[in-house]
């Protein structure tokens, strides 16, 4: 239809639906009845156009597939989409994540809901568009433009600190962001052009490399987010509502190793190469360290929050430990913890919208009032720890495997983290589940009504069924990857410079 | 003296500023009979002189073509600058009209000093001698500073004009002083005549001190610093249409005015100039970031803006590649669009009679006027720099252009002053979207509403079609090398 292909409408849908929901006129009960009834259309319909997208691709080659180029900028820099296995998996992950969220916002948000609604539909436009688009400077665009309705949704819905909370996400990953865009305007002065598939060709010379793997880890690290530049993560979910919160655990933060898998791996192999055990070293302490302080940690949101930046250091780990276990894996606990982090956060939203509160000690017991909550959480809760028959455990697998070829000190260290978070995530199921139910105001605590269950069952069952049988997403990421490890030994041994780390080599 | 060497110069080329010259007679001559109560008729007459003057502008064909014994020039450059120029100056009137009324001051002079003041920007954007640009300029100083103390019983209004019309004349000042300079040390004012006489590439010190002093005055016509101080005082004295045109328009002719002095006249000895471009665009970059980090004021909080929107364009210009320029023009096509949307915004925060012009009366916008605030929170976005507003790829370009010129310590210098400037973009965003609610404002009136709406549609809709602005930069650049 006017020469969009399917992926621009995957773009179009979700804006189509913020723009409906804007025409809606002044707020009133009913208006704001419409505005979520038309906001969860909006991304089912999303979705199911993703299933169509996904019914086309064909998961047996590694090539770009569905491309639509359309002018842009110049000759050289289109507006050019397309999904490989690396991004199909990750573009229907998000549009299966939007539902919830729109969900789990359904009777928590309550004013301004119109807006709320909006800024959550361009979102998803803006997510999208960084998995499916094919060129960089059109990356970038959609990498940053999320930036503007994530700050409105934690500035207005947020908690107590959400002012600060905003600011401080959006000037970190600004911060990181913009050397990126440098290194992306260095590639075009090199290469003559922003076209990923073409830049996938490209050799750079390798101390340029250096640089621009610098600039890009720089936006990357922060968006990941890689200690010491986590910071700003706590900050951002304990404000976040709910479903900012899910959002951005589940689908944001994988745009720093989407971004890896894209961009740093196949364009600098060399410099990724020298730069692994660097990655290695700072994977190594975030896994360690974030672990031992999400031990620490008296509020149910920010110990989830210290966990991702655990698990987002297994990713890291995985995914420059530059062979095919580590990447896989890497790839795999990206889609599972954007599963499992993101029912967590709503398991904890279930919660906070009776109790108003996300202080660990307030709560204690809940097994006894809410046996369906208790079990849903206890799923959801071993497959953070890794428990094998959850999806969990595939992926910090896989991931550990890879970095014990790559280097078996740093998984040594690493098994750590999974001994940690085993600590931190039964802690806290016991203190919030077990126990005497003596709080006054737990005692009539109700367990989940019928919107909650629709919400938490399919991710139930997905967290177990991609545990047993995860072969359905391995399969789709195995050729790209078989392709991407292809090409870096081609880059890589035609580089006379001898490689600096041999035991990656191997 | 015979008198067959004396030959009419082809005026077909100045047909703009002739429409305009003319125009502005007649509607004086009109002023001064009918009176005070002619101010209506004269500013329906200044937009319909202005509209001409953008459609013969529009009509010439971007050719080169010299005029008036080679000191006038028309070419694509020109056409784009005073395309620029001349809608600046009609959005000036428009947003003054509804202000001007309210305040008691509506008077027909106002119009017509805005049409002289455009006639010595046009003359700007096309000056091909020194002479040629001094007289534009001039004409363009005296015009400002008449309506910088246009609200004549102000205080600070007065204060404003008298403090624009010193530092300004020292400004000219050290402009002529270069050209004089430049003049004595090449035989020549013409700008062709300067190139052949610097082609060697080798350049003296006094066209070295000469550059220098241009440099200076150019700096302080653009408000770039170390020659900025003057900015803030004015824009905040100033009536607010009057800063929203300071804004806007003359920004444009200043920065076509460097454009063609340092490509027109000094292409071979670009090393000379680029030192202080770099050193001017890092300053006003810096400068225009952390100073307004502290204002309460809108209007002083755009002075610093715009000090630091004329850093990221003099990126380009440091560039001194075709790209470079065609950046600069993208980048002050997008900048008038903020400009003026901000400033409609800012003009129509008006209650009971009394304007608010300071953060705080920002507050809950977003709540009693959500159009109006959606646009205000566009230009801001866009200003930071973040996509996929137009104010990104104003940046991307320049900067692209930088680091095609090896200046990457500039750009590295560029993107993270940008990260400062967006903490106080998002600022007015939060006062907008997260604090509580005010007591509505009155509704707006209708050429704000234009003005807005169509910046509005610039800054947001360029990312769908680039390519018409992207030709228009491209072919002003190349017209100049």
């Amino acid at each position: 239809m006017f020469g969009l292909g399917i992926l621009s409408g995957l773009l179009i849908v979700p804006l189509c639906g913020a723009a409906f929901i804007l025409t809606l006129g002044e707020e009133t009960e009913a208006t704001k009845r419409n505005a979520r009834w038309a906001a969860l259309a909006t991304t089912i319909l999303t979705f199911l156009l993703s299933l169509v997208a996904w019914g086309r691709f064909d998961a047996t080659t590694a090539s770009f597939q569905l491309i639509e180029t359309h002018a842009w900028l110049s000759e050289t820099t289109r507006f050019k989409l397309g999904v490989d296995g690396f991004s199909m998996p990750l573009i229907l992950l998000t549009t299966f994540l939007m539902p919830f969220c729109i969900g789990a916002s359904w009777l928590s948000i309550d004013k301004r809901v119109k807006e709320y609604f909006v800024a959550f539909l361009v979102l998803e436009t803006t997510m999208i568009g960084v998995f499916q688009s094919l060129d960089l400077v059109l990356f970038y665009l959609f990498f940053e433009a999320g930036l503007i309705p994530m700050f409105l949704i934690i500035g207005i819905w947020g908690g107590k600190r959400r002012i600060y909370a905003s600011f401080k996400f959006f000037l970190y990953t600004l911060l990181g962001s913009v050397l990126m865009l440098l290194a992306i305007m260095a590639m075009y002065w090199h290469a003559g052009t922003t076209d990923i598939p073409t830049l996938l060709h490209t050799r750079f010379p390798v101390e340029m490399q250096t640089w621009l793997w610098l600039a890009f880890f720089a936006s990357f690290a922060v968006k990941m987010p890689m200690w010491p530049v986590h910071t700003w993560l706590p900050d951002a979910h304990v404000e976040a509502p709910t479903a900012g919160s899910v959002i951005l655990a589940g689908i944001l933060l994988k745009m720093g190793g989407y971004g890896f898998i894209r961009v740093s791996l196949p364009m600098f192999p060399d410099a990724s190469q020298s730069f692994a055990p660097f990655v290695f070293a700072l994977s190594v302490v975030a896994i360690i360290f974030t672990s031992l302080i999400a031990l620490m940690q008296t509020d149910i949101k920010k110990l989830i929050a210290y966990s991702s930046v655990a698990h987002m250091g297994f990713v890291t780990l995985g995914l420059f430990t530059l062979n095919a276990q580590g990447i896989q894996g890497a790839l795999f606990l990206m889609i599972s913890h954007g599963i499992v982090s993101g029912a967590l956060f709503l398991c904890v939203g279930v919660v906070y919208d009776r109790m108003h509160t996300r202080e660990i000690s307030a709560y204690g017991g809940l097994v006894k009032r809410m046996p369906l909550y208790a079990a849903a959480m206890m799923v959801f809760t071993m497959a953070n720890v890794g428990l094998p028959g959850t999806s969990g455990f595939v992926g910090e697998f896989l991931a550990m495997m890879g970095a014990f070829r790559a280097n078996p000190t740093v998984a040594f260290f690493s098994v750590f983290g999974i001994i940690l978070s085993a600590g931190y995530a039964l802690w806290l199921y016991a203190r919030v589940i077990y126990g005497k139910l003596e709080k006054p105001n737990l005692q009539g605590i109700l367990d989940l009504d019928f919107r909650e269950k629709i919400i938490i069952a399919p991710l139930v069952a997905l967290t177990i069924y991609y545990g047993v049988h995860p072969a359905p997403i391995l399969d789709t990421f195995a050729p790209s990857t078989e392709a991407l490890m292809q090409s870096m030994k081609t880059a890589l041994s035609n580089t006379q410079t001898a490689a600096v780390v041999p035991a990656v080599a191997r | 003296m015979n008198a067959a060497q004396i030959v009419m110069p082809s005026l077909g080329p100045a047909l703009p500023e002739l429409i305009l010259a003319v125009g502005v007679l007649v509607l004086i001559l009109y002023g001064s009979f009918r009176g005070e109560r002619s101010a209506e008729a004269v500013n329906v007459g200044a937009l319909v002189l202005l509209v001409l003057a953008l459609f013969v502008v529009m009509s010439q064909s971007g050719a080169k073509i010299t005029t008036l014994n080679g000191s006038f020039i028309v070419d694509g450059f020109s056409k784009v600058m005073k395309v620029l120029i001349l809608l600046g100056s009609a959005a000036a009137i428009l947003l003054s009209r509804d202000y001007f009324q309210r305040e008691r001051i509506d008077r027909f002079e106002f119009p017509l000093l805005i049409l002289l003041c455009t006639i010595g920007m046009l003359v700007m954007a096309s000056a091909n001698d020194l002479i040629a640009m001094y007289l534009g300029l001039e004409l363009q100083s005296l015009a400002a500073y008449v309506i910088a103390a246009f609200h004549r019983d102000n205080l600070r209004s007065t204060e404003a004009g008298l403090k624009y019309f010193v530092l300004g004349a020292l400004s000219s000042g050290m402009l002529l002083y270069g050209s004089s300079l430049v003049y004595g040390f090449t035989g020549t004012v013409s700008f062709p005549g300067i190139v052949a006489a610097l082609s060697d590439g080798n350049a003296g010190f006094g066209i070295v001190l000469g550059i220098v002093f241009v440099a200076a005055g150019v700096a302080f016509k653009m408000s770039a610093v170390p020659f900025h101080m003057w900015t803030p005082d004015v824009y905040e004295g100033s009536p607010t249409p009057v800063t929203a045109f300071f804004a806007s328009a003359p920004k444009m002719a200043a920065v076509a005015m460097t454009v063609r002095i340092f490509i027109g006249a000094f292409p071979d000895v670009t090393a000379i100039w680029q030192q202080i471009i770099v050193f001017i665009a890092i300053a006003s970059m810096a400068l225009g970031s952390f100073a307004a980090i502290g204002q309460r004021s809108i209007k002083r909080l755009m002075a610093y803006s715009s000090i630091g929107n004329i850093g990221y364009a003099l990126v380009g210009l440091a560039a001194g590649s075709q790209a470079g320029i065609s950046g600069v023009v993208i980048y002050m096509i997008i900048y008038l669009a903020m400009t003026l949307g901000a400033f409609a915004v800012i003009l129509s925060l008006r209650r009971g009679g009394q304007m608010f012009e300071t953060l705080d009366d920002l507050s809950g916008l977003s709540r009693t006027h959500p159009v109006l605030a959606f646009c205000l929170a566009a230009m801001m976005f866009s200003l930071a720099g973040i996509p996929p507003l137009a104010g990104f790829f104003g940046k991307y370009f320049v900067f692209r252009a930088a680091i095609e010129a090896n200046l990457v310590a500039l750009a590295i210098i560029g993107v993270v002053t940008s990260v400062v400037g967006a903490f106080y973009y998002l600022r007015l965003v939060k006062v907008m979207y997260f604090d509580e609610p005010l007591a509505p404002y009155d509704p707006m009136p209708p050429g704000l509403r234009i003005v807005l709406g169509l910046s509005t549609v610039v800054v947001v809709l360029f990312v769908l079609l680039p390519a018409p602005l992207r030709g228009a930069a491209d072919a002003a650049a190349k017209s100049l090398f």
